[in-house]
């Protein structure tokens, strides 16, 4: 059943990109996309049998993680059609700059988005740090692309830094994953290798060289750590997720960050086993801290409204690794925040992609009376808002109040309150943006394409937006039970 | 481990350092090229013992890769694009000299606090492997030309692949080749990405590639 969760996206990916008919490329797509979910919804009652001994098999983590990436792959396919039956594939126009510029053929695109789900699902299901390293590049390679959908001079630079920057990052993975092969070494020169489990194993014994231990964690963090947006490491990510269209920006920003995440949350985990969990655990606050304190400030008069999307998705995933460098319930906390915060910038990605569709600019002082023009978009907009902000009674809400909580119990009153004020500065800043959006009436001269939003264009992102709600409001059991065995296994509670 | 190794590391360094110097973009591409066969034939030399079918499949496709495959597909790059053949360095040839004169003594701080738990390990393979790393960095942050910084990164992946090969820290073939099959497909991509530079800027200077920052300089824009 692995297999057929890697290989049907695969599959179907090779098919689009050879069909000439766009129809069936929106078939391929979408069927991809459910018999994934259903595939991923029945893992949920029966875990999948393990492939090869322990080479890949899903584990608690595996699939929270899987069961994200599945969920915003569907919305994004549904969302994927009505988008790409509305943009011209000819030409499109950019109103900022005048630029006019050819699209990406669709079959490249829906090709693309294909292998980029099986790449990251091969990451949730990795139990082998080699292979975790293949799959997580491979989530880089199949998603530039995408970030080029647009053909003009702008998404190709966003295209090459992503490119690069990630790579470059990915590498010192790699070098991590050496490293850490060398704290396995043996006296007889025999180095183990470097399945998940097997590296937890030996760490609990305590047959690891520490030194190594720290160093490898130290270039993996570097390495998942660019790919995951923590600051200063995140200049690709505000450029990759404004230039792309805006389903490719959700799935980039929803799923894409939290696969590398995985993979920094597997070697803590060695790192907690090892005894080194304070070590790692310190330093994943500080760089929490640290891709806050960037994200606030970046946030600060951000004049591009999709921009800042990117930059509350670098505060998020700080706030991630801050979670889990806490330990204790913050752990529990920061996966439901993984989920919900995926649901929720999802959605707001979605819904700027109807305002930017609407409106032709990302210039956030151009784009006035959402509201009015497109009702729906609009209240959606503002409920994102207080969404991403965490207000109550919004799942994230819940999970930032649970990782806070723990900061507190612990007595680490000086994180909690450069992390809150942080937050603070953020809510001002953003509200301060996205109400003016929001509110009062469209410019005299800016036209606006005036047409009735479509179901397709607004269901996705209202779905996600009631799911962020009820998360807020109740945790079913199966979750909860999921999320503390997660929190357990990774040296929580 | 044979002492052979250290003159093939030995080599590997003056490689680096060959390329800090070197002006021409052609000659970059000829000493990566190289340097991607050394690294290749590295755990042969190292352990002449131990060479199975393993280690011969993965040595052949990293020189194929690395000493081949790639200089091809950059030098086609090189010629179809009609750019400029200087390397145009942000720091001049000197400094950069003296930058990898600088990684070495670091990288050799940095091995003196990390004991190999190896002993039969020739005391050189982390230096040296982490200086090429470092230089493979700088080469990366320091070069304004697309070109040149995929060599950058060709040198980074080069250090650690030496890193790895020197040491024999043999991963299942599986995992080996899809490493290889990775980089690969990061340096085509690339490659493809630096046609739509030369496309859309006639150039690939990555200078030109500063619409997208929040720092903006109140001079140049605008």
């Amino acid at each position: 059943m692995i297999l057929a969760l890697i290989l049907i996206p695969g599959l179907a990916g090779l098919l689009s990109f050879i069909s000439r008919s766009s129809r069936v490329q929106y078939g391929l797509l979408l069927a991809a996309a459910i018999m994934h979910v259903g595939l991923t919804a029945s893992a949920w009652f029966k875990l999948p049998a393990p492939i090869g001994q322990n080479w890949l098999f899903l584990d608690d983590v595996g699939l929270l993680f899987l069961s994200i990436i599945s969920l915003l792959f569907l919305a994004a396919a549904l969302y994927g059609v009505d988008y790409l039956r509305r943009i011209d594939h000819g030409h499109s126009r950019s109103r900022e700059q005048g630029l006019i510029f050819r699209n990406t053929p669709q079959a490249t695109l829906v090709a693309s988005l294909l292998f980029f789900l099986a790449a990251m699902t091969l990451v949730t299901v990795s139990q082998h740090f080699g292979i975790l390293w293949v799959a997580i590049e491979a989530t880089t390679l199949t998603s530039a692309p995408m970030i080029y959908f647009h053909r003009n001079a702008r998404s190709l630079e966003a295209t090459w830094k992503y490119l690069l920057i990630c790579s470059v990052g990915i590498a010192l993975a790699l070098m991590g994953n050496i490293l850490l092969a060398v704290a396995t070494l043996a006296p007889n020169g025999e180095s183990a290798p470097l399945f998940i489990t097997q590296i937890g194993q030996l760490a609990a014994q305590e047959h690891l060289h520490l030194p190594w231990l720290k160093a490898a964690f130290l270039f993996l963090l570097v390495g998942y750590g660019t790919k995951m947006g923590l600051a200063p490491l995140h200049t690709w990510l505000p450029d990759a997720h404004s230039e792309a269209p805006a389903l490719v920006s959700a799935l980039l920003s929803g799923a894409l960050l939290n696969c590398a995440f995985l993979g920094l949350l597997r070697i803590h985990q060695v790192c907690v086993v090892a005894g080194l969990g304070v070590f790692s655990g310190d330093l994943l606050i500080f760089f929490g801290l640290l891709s806050l304190l960037f994200a606030a400030v970046f946030i600060l008069g951000q004049t591009d409204y999709k921009r800042l999307l990117a930059y509350s998705s670098v505060e998020h995933m700080g706030l991630l690794a801050l979670g889990v460098g806490l330990g204790g319930r913050a752990v529990f906390g920061s996966m439901l925040h993984a989920l919900n915060h995926s649901l929720t910038k999802a959605m707001l990605f979605f819904v700027a992609g109807n305002i930017l569709g609407y409106y032709r600019t990302r210039i956030a002082a151009d784009v006035q009376g959402v509201l009015r023009v497109m009702p729906l978009s609009g209240a959606l907009w503002i409920a994102g808002l207080l969404a991403i902000t965490g207000f109550p009674p919004f799942g994230l809400f819940i999970s930032e109040f649970i990782i806070f909580k723990e900061a507190l119990d612990q007595g680490r009153y000086l994180i909690a309150a450069i992390g809150l004020s942080l937050l603070g500065l953020i809510f001002v800043s953003m509200s301060a943006i996205i109400l003016r959006m929001a509110q009062g009436s469209p410019a005299a001269g800016v036209q606006i394409q005036r047409r009735p939003e479509s179901l397709l264009a607004v269901g996705p992102p209202a779905l996600f937006c009631l799911l962020t709600i009820v998360l807020g409001l109740y945790i079913p059991q199966r979750l909860e039970e999921l999320l503390t065995r997660i929190a357990v296994f990774l040296g929580g509670g | 481990m044979s002492p052979y190794s250290d003159i093939v590391l030995a080599l590997l360094a003056l490689t680096n350092l060959i390329f800090l110097a070197s002006s021409r973009l052609l000659a970059c591409i000829r000493i990566v090229a190289v340097q991607g066969m050394l690294v290749g034939l590295l755990p042969l030399i190292a352990y002449p013992t131990s060479i199975g079918l393993h280690a011969l499949c993965i040595a052949a496709g990293t020189i194929l890769l690395k000493g081949v495959l790639f200089p091809w597909l950059l030098r086609k790059a090189l010629r179809e694009t009609h750019m400029r053949r200087e390397v145009e360095p942000l720091v001049s040839y000197p400094a950069s000299m003296f930058i990898g004169f600088l990684t070495l003594v670091v990288a050799f701080w940095i091995s003196a606090q990390l004991p190999l738990p190896l002993p039969t390990a020739s005391p050189l393979v982390v230096p040296l492997a982490l200086s090429t790393i470092l230089i493979g960095l700088f080469v990366v942050i320091s070069r304004i030309k697309a070109l040149s910084q995929v060599l950058g990164f060709l040198i980074l992946e080069n250090g650690i692949y030496a890193f790895g090969a020197a040491l024999l820290l043999e991963q299942p073939l599986v995992v080996e080749l899809g490493v290889l099959l990775d980089v690969f497909v990061a340096v085509f991509v690339m490659g493809i990405a630096i046609f739509h530079i030369s496309r859309e800027f006639d150039h690939i200077d990555t200078d030109a590639l500063d619409q997208l920052a929040d720092w903006t300089d109140p001079v140049s824009s605008e």
